[in-house]
């Protein structure tokens, strides 16, 4: 095992030659984000654009966390998806159909939990349920939202209200109450951000648990590296804003089963955590500066971080096929 | 330790209105005879020329006027003999007719220039100037138009109360959180529900107060009001009983106009603390 610890390479990122030529196929994508701008009226008659010329494909059931510093315009993206805002040009096709405007089908985690204080905790949760299907019976609603709220631990809290529970508690409701609707999509705007490391890590453990068991496609944002380790299945890196981009899409080599607690010890993960942090840290920076020549905006860089002699060995030995070096 | 903070502000109040009542009943009492004089002459010119007593009454006149008042407060003699009950009636009566027209008027149209920018902008300089206007400017006005001076007194109530909760509906209607908007907007709630669903409950505590504040102010020009137009209510009885000089009756007024003004406070205060909800 001590072979596989890190710092056997830093890892460097190259373009996977192989995913160049493999780009998604239109019947793969079920989110297609377009070409899609934000700009602001800036002082002056100016505009500020945050993102433009955005393009962004994502897979049915496929977990993807955004990374990126504040100001990259993470959260508007995210809005953009949920509806919540309109893109200044472009569009989002959301399976074969552009959206406009808000829909059931795209459940949203707010990152503050948004949860409304003068109602219990099933009451927040009946209220979307209610929403969703609105000629419903009264106690097929409550049933729906008392299913909901179980499934995220909360069984036997259900007449408390906000007030009474505590930031983990109340994400937990947040998370019942987008999931009693059945999205299509989950959208989750740094859900665990203002939560303790301990009950971030069993939420990320709940969250993995449901996402996996009910196939869910998800788009979250992140600010933690490690927590869009445990929970993607690819990973977006922005530039820094404003004009922002997206940098590079990517692939995160570690076995759809994974374990938070053994996660470190997995091949591959420090290349992945060093190559993620290289690009918080600096490349965020230069590439926004200087983009690569052959950068297409289309069809951003689809990255595996080249792997250790030592991961790549272990990979090679388990049942995943090996992931090709650059 | 809230008790005995509860016990001894309480043993405190006791004491000051037993001072406050010890000062009073001395302040007014006689100091004796001023001079010798005829006793026809002293039965004629009465105690305050005779022995120095104030024509102020003392807190065991007013005792006595009170009792005398509730004990039957609704008798009615005659228009200018009406109990203090019955006067209390028709104020109380006048101020809800106002005031809840008021509310009919002031919420829905809070609601509408809160949810809209625009209105709220276009809206605004009316109630910037209309608002500090005395309510009591407006009676003129009112009696021209209206012909009628009790309805008149109802609308200057209405006038009087309409603002603290226009503004207060505004404001809480636009400050509804961003994010519970959101979560009305993502489960496509109509604007309809998401009106009663989310913006009222998120204004109720806002609104409440503008309404508390509300009350006060008609409560408040209630007096004044029916000073002016006469015939019934409290301000009407207090004016009268100042023309009989019954000072023990206008004392006795004013400690049941402070009486009833807590009520209805106490009343809206309650009512908003149903609609708080702690975050």
């Amino acid at each position: 095992m001590s072979t596989l610890l890190p710092f056997v390479r830093r890892a460097q990122a190259a373009p996977d030659p192989a995913a160049g030529t493999h780009r998604m196929s239109n019947s793969e994508k079920f989110i297609s984000i377009e070409g899609i701008a934000r700009r602001y009226p800036a002082p002056g008659a100016k505009t500020t654009t945050i993102f433009e010329n955005l393009w962004l494909p994502m897979r049915r059931g496929e977990f993807v966390c955004m990374i990126g510093h504040s100001g990259c315009g993470k959260t508007t993206v995210l809005n953009i998806l949920a509806g919540l805002e309109a893109p200044s040009e472009g569009a989002v096709i959301v399976d074969g159909q552009a959206i406009a405007g808000t829909s059931l089908d795209r459940a949203v985690i707010f990152q503050g939990h948004a949860l409304l204080p003068w109602r219990t905790v099933l009451g927040n949760v009946a209220y979307a349920v209610s929403s969703r299907w609105r000629k419903a019976p009264k106690a097929e609603i409550e049933a729906r939202a008392k299913k909901a709220i179980a499934t995220v631990g909360l069984a036997g809290s259900e007449h408390k209200r906000p007030s009474e529970l505590s930031g983990g508690m109340k994400q937990r409701v947040g998370i019942a109450r987008a999931l009693s609707i059945d999205p299509k999509i989950l959208l989750m705007d740094e859900p665990f951000s203002a939560l303790d490391a301990l009950t971030r890590g069993t939420l990320q453990d709940e969250v993995r648990r449901i996402c996996v068991e009910t196939g869910q496609t998800v788009f979250m944002i992140t600010h933690d590296v490690d927590e869009a380790i445990y929970l993607a299945d690819r990973i977006v890196l922005m530039t820094n804003g404003p004009e922002a981009k997206v940098a590079e899409i990517v692939e995160n080599p570690l076995p759809k089963d994974r374990d938070r607690t053994q996660l470190h010890h997995a091949p591959g993960y420090y290349a992945l955590r060093n190559h993620l942090i290289d690009f918080l840290v600096s490349r965020s920076r230069t590439m926004r500066d200087a983009m690569p020549a052959d950068y297409d905006p289309r069809h951003p860089p689809v990255v595996r971080p080249s792997l250790s002699e030592a991961d790549a060995e272990a990979i090679a030995a388990t049942t995943e096929p090996a992931p090709r070096r650059a | 330790m809230t008790r005995s903070i509860n016990l001894r502000a309480g043993v405190l109040s006791l004491a000051l209105l037993a001072a406050i009542l010890l000062i009073w009943q001395v302040a007014v009492s006689g100091t004796g005879k001023t001079e010798a004089m005829d006793p026809e002459y002293a039965a004629l010119m009465g105690q305050t020329a005779t022995t120095g007593k104030s024509a102020m009454p003392g807190p065991l006149d007013v005792a006595e006027t009170m009792w005398k008042h509730l004990k039957d407060p609704f008798y009615d003699r005659g228009p200018n003999d009406k109990g203090i009950g019955i006067q209390l009636a028709y104020s109380v009566g006048r101020v809800a007719l106002g005031y809840g027209l008021a509310v009919i008027v002031a919420i829905p149209v809070g609601f509408l220039i809160g949810m809209s920018p625009l209105m709220s902008r276009a809206l605004d300089p009316y109630i910037q100037i209309l608002k500090p206007v005395s309510p009591l400017a407006w009676m003129p006005l009112a009696l021209y138009t209206i012909k009628d001076s009790s309805l008149s007194a109802i609308f200057v109530i209405f006038i009087c109360s309409v603002w603290p909760m226009l503004i207060n509906t505004v404001f809480g209607v636009a400050s509804t959180r961003k994010e519970w908007l959101n979560v009305a907007r993502t489960l496509e709630v109509g604007p309809i529900r998401r009106a009663f669903t989310v913006i009222l409950p998120a204004a109720a505590p806002t609104i409440l107060t503008g309404m508390r504040i509300s009350i006060g102010i008609a409560w408040l020009v209630i007096v004044a009001a029916e000073m002016l137009v006469g015939g019934t209510g409290i301000g009407y009885f207090v004016w009268n009983e100042w023309n009989n000089l019954s000072i023990t009756n206008v004392i006795t007024s004013i400690l049941v106009i402070g009486l009833v003004g807590m009520v209805l406070d106490q009343l809206l205060a309650r009512a908003q603390r149903l609609v708080t909800f702690p975050e």
